[in-house]
């Protein structure tokens, strides 16, 4: 009888070890055909853009491409500046800047939506499903996203519509006073 | 009506086949002499035609992707080559498009019968739900089919409708935005999300023809219901499946082929949209983005809520809500034959989703008569889920049915059923 009870919990202990290997296994098995969808090394490998800026003229937006999305660069006039800086930060939907270039926890005041005021650098991607959003229209003097209705200010802070957060600004940084280097 | 197998052998080579592989069994008991409901009406012939609607798309598709590029620099254009170069090639690609829309035709007319006539109610729930699991993987399929020829409605709506996951971000913050880019394989929608869409659209269909399997098999254990919604009761209420219904399938499908080649030859670009015919472009969003008519409805109540999350979990919610039906209907009756007052809800409730469905398709602050769509939308969107969810189950507990017939036999053969059985 002794041997017999030995047998069973051997078999049992078997049988829960060989079990737990199994899923681990599996597990570890699955991650590589998980992970292979992911964007390679390759694809990571941080592409920047360059863009003049002497040609660009107040009121004037210029549209580039930088990691396949658009990329807006927009020259304030004096009045918008002046309009966006009225805006205050508890007014907004987003009160936080979304931009590369600070803390994460930044107040979206209209100085901290980009490093020299008279120039805006923004990702042309709406934070509600992807879309690029159309300038100089809307009801905030921004953009328009025509897809679901969503609008942004001056300054690309989000005023309306199912869009929850900011257009993003990306990291960059003024090579000279005409010229940005973005990523 | 899994019955005793009627199978006998006929020959000694089918004897001898039946003894290792009864697949002429199989057939001849599924297939030939399956007992049937003598009084299915034409809403009945739709899962034939479903059949034959996927057949149709597999065959079409092997052919197009003998000569489809699936690379974002060569997709556009080996599509063109398609329509221009090979030979006859012009006709396989309009039916493949025009066949994504006739099946979404096809099964949301399945669909309706279905719930007219209370087919998900037991002992039918898990035919129902392997249904609605085709359903959404139709979805998906025509949804990858859609980004291949890397029009511009093919890059947006690939972007939009993959955005879509990036709204888990407002509960788990960064893992949306990491769900997207692992779909993506990029920074943005791009080759590696053409590549895989195309390896994704080429599979799903066959998954789809094997989950149609389980479908059919779940359908076999009860069998068929009926317009009546009354179980069978006797011999003299069925009739062999053939040649009764394989003849009125067969019918109803050569109908349903004459509109379709109608579409084909007369209006191939009808369930089109203008803006696939160029080519991708990652900077300009075409001003009136839509989706394919069939999901149509389900956009607008995304457009409707105002708020990214709570969008994304009501057009999630509206195709989720399709499995709970066997248990939100409370009615002792299946048919809404025998149902007045579910009858006109049900009606309300093609309405609804037609409705939806123009709202889905007008721009972002389109007006009809002074009232901004969105309200439409919101209203409709309400519906829907009121439907479901309240008056599904509170008609069925309030309302009081009419008489059921004593039998299917009885309502078709009126008195002369109860006379004996030939
Ligand atoms: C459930 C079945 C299927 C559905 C609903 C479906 C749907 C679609 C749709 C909507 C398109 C875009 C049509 C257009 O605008 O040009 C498409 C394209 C395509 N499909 Fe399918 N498809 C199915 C099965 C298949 C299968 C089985 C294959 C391959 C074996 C295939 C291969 C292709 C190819 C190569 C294209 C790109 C060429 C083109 O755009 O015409 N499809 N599909
Ligand atoms: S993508 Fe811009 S509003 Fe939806």
């Amino acid at each position: 009888m002794a041997a017999h009870t030995l047998d069973a919990t051997r078999r049992d202990f078997l049988y829960v070890a060989s079990g737990a290997v199994g899923a681990v296994g599996a597990a570890a098995a699955a991650w590589p055909f998980i992970d292979q969808m992911n964007p390679s090394a390759a694809v990571l490998a941080l592409s920047t853009v360059e863009v003049d800026l002497a040609t660009i003229q107040p009121g004037q937006q210029v549209v580039v491409k930088w990691r396949g999305h658009p990329l807006f660069v927009r020259h304030q006039t004096p009045k918008e500046i002046e309009a966006a800086d009225a805006v205050q930060v508890s007014e907004l939907p987003d009160p936080v800047a979304r931009n590369s270039n600070l803390p994460d926890n930044a107040p979206a005041t209209a100085a901290n939506r980009g490093l020299k005021k008279e120039w805006l650098v923004l990702i042309g991607v709406c934070t509600h499903l992807g879309c690029t959003p159309t300038g100089f229209e809307g009801d905030y003097g921004g953009w328009l996203c025509h897809c679901h209705g969503s609008q942004y200010d001056s300054t690309g802070r989000v005023r309306k519509g199912p869009a929850p957060a900011n257009l993003q600004v990306p990291v960059y940084s003024f090579l000279s006073d005409t010229r940005i280097k973005v990523g | 009506m899994s019955g005793q197998s009627s199978y006998t052998p006929r020959s000694g080579l089918s004897k001898w086949i039946d003894q290792r592989l009864p697949l002429p069994r199989f057939i001849n008991d599924t297939m030939m002499t399956f007992p049937t409901p003598r009084n299915l009406n034409i809403w009945y012939t739709f899962g034939g035609i479903l059949t034959f609607c996927l057949g149709v798309q597999i065959i079409t598709g092997i052919v197009l992707a003998m000569h489809y590029v699936a690379n974002a620099g060569m997709a556009f254009n080996s599509v063109e080559s398609i329509m221009r170069d090979v030979n006859y090639g012009w006709l396989v690609r309009f039916i493949h498009s025009t066949g994504a829309s006739m099946f979404f035709l096809a099964v949301y007319l399945h669909m309706f019968r279905g719930l007219y006539y209370g087919s998900y109610k037991a002992p039918r729930e898990l035919i129902w739900i392997i249904g609605v699991l085709i359903y959404l993987l139709m979805m998906a399929t025509a949804f990858f089919g859609y980004v291949l020829p890397w029009g511009q409605m093919s890059f947006w709506g690939a972007t939009v409708i993959t955005s879509l996951f990036s709204s888990i971000d407002q509960i788990v913050p960064h893992l949306g935005t990491a769900i997207t880019t692992w779909l993506w394989g990029d920074f943005a929608v791009g080759d590696a999300t053409l590549n895989r869409f195309f390896s994704l659209h080429y599979l799903l269909p066959f998954i789809i023809a094997g989950v149609v399997g389980l479908h059919i098999w779940a359908l076999h254990v009860p069998g068929n219901n009926n317009p009546l919604g009354i179980d069978v009761k006797s011999p003299q209420d069925t009739v062999p499946f053939h040649p009764y219904y394989t003849v009125k399938d067969a019918f109803y499908l050569c109908l349903y082929v004459l509109l379709f080649a109608v579409f084909v030859f007369y209006a191939p670009d009808f369930f089109g949209n203008p803006d696939n015919y160029e080519p991708a472009n990652a900077l300009v969003t075409p001003p009136d983005i839509v989706p394919e008519w069939y999901l149509l409805p389900f956009y607008a109540m995304l457009r409707a809520i105002p708020q990214k999350l709570i969008g994304v979990l009501v057009l999630g919610g509206a195709i989720v809500t399709l499995v709970f039906i066997p248990w939100l209907d409370t009615s002792r009756v299946r048919s809404c034959r025998f149902r007045p007052l579910m009858k006109q809800f049900f009606w309300a409730f093609a309405v609804d989703c037609l409705i939806l469905g123009y709202c889905g398709s007008q721009g972002v602050d389109a007006v009809l008569f002074g009232v901004p769509l969105i309200w439409l939308a919101r209203l409709g969107t309400l519906y829907y889920f009121g439907y479901f969810w309240v008056l599904m189950p509170v008609i069925g507990l309030i309302e009081t049915p009419k008489p059921l017939p004593a039998s299917i036999a009885q309502s078709v053969l009126g008195d002369s059923a109860t006379a004996p059985a030939e």
